[in-house]
């Protein structure tokens, strides 16, 4: 049997390995990947603790399910805002998307 | 070890090498489909936690819908970056370095908990974690209110999504 703590420091690393993402890509689509991970690596913390905790009450998953709804609406949204800028400043560089009016 | 183990050992490490290579690719279709490998292995990890239902909505909303999307969205936007130049800005090592202090601060933290080694209670057999999801999705008592908000923020979205990437000529 796995212990939790497998899957908190499994969850762990996926979420620096996403921040790491998020700080240091240049690309706005890039960055956006990071945060996909980071939302992942939260997500199989809430499914380890319903599955460690008590499995009958269903709080864990529900909120799961939520961040998945979350995510989807996140990268609709996020994507629709990078293709927008790229096609009135033509960049996806997140440096220099940095005035609010053009 | 159990076969258990080594089946959550190898799922995790592909998933860390997938997502290690989704934030250093150089090609941004590469990190794309890193991605879904990534995401399929979280899909896995869902499997062995149960969470059945999590990890077939993980296969057809992230990597059916959201992958899709970002590929799509990387070929829309393509010209300007292609492959050439740096792809990570020049405060990098500030980033890799506050990614592995997050990540020892959260593992120091998990080390200081009492229930780190709590091993899972025997799955009850007959339970149908499925239907009891759609129960409590759906019933007053349970997560009405928080699924109802869900859907109107995805509709919101939707429409907001439309409008902004909407070209207007």
């Amino acid at each position: 049997m796995v212990p939790l703590s497998w899957y908190l420091i499994f969850a762990a690393a996926l979420f620096s390995i996403g921040m790491f993402g998020v700080l240091s890509r240049r690309n706005a689509i890039a960055i956006l990947l990071g945060v996909e991970l980071m939302l992942n690596a939260v997500n199989i913390n809430l499914a380890a603790f319903w599955r460690y905790g008590n499995v009958l009450h269903m709080a864990g998953q529900v909120f799961a399910v939520i961040v998945f709804a979350v995510a989807a609406a996140e990268v609709a949204v996020g994507l629709a805002l990078v293709i927008s800028v790229y096609r009135r400043r033509n960049t996806v560089i997140a440096d220099e998307i940095d005035l609010m009016k053009w | 070890m159990t076969g258990e183990q080594i089946i959550f050992l190898v799922v995790a490490f592909v998933t860390l090498f997938a997502g290690l290579m989704v934030v250093t690719a150089r090609n941004l279709v590469h990190a794309a489909l890193w991605l879904v490998a990534a995401l399929f292995g979280v899909a896995v990890t869902y499997a062995l936690l149960h969470a059945n239902f999590l990890a077939v909505v993980q296969v057809v909303v992230y990597i059916g819908a959201i992958a899709i999307l970002f590929i799509f969205a990387v070929m829309l936007t393509r010209k300007d970056m292609r492959d050439q130049g740096p792809q990570m800005n020049k405060n990098w090592w500030l980033g890799a370095a506050l990614a592995v202090l997050t990540f020892g601060g959260l593992y120091l933290m998990l080390q200081g908990w009492s229930g780190m080694s709590r091993t899972a209670a025997v799955y009850p057999s007959g339970f149908d974690a499925v239907a009891e999801l759609g129960n409590e999705l759906v019933s007053p008592a349970g997560y009405v209110l928080p699924f109802e908000v869900a859907s109107v923020l995805l509709v919101a979205a939707l429409v907001g999504a439309v409008y902004v990437a909407f070209n207007r000529k």
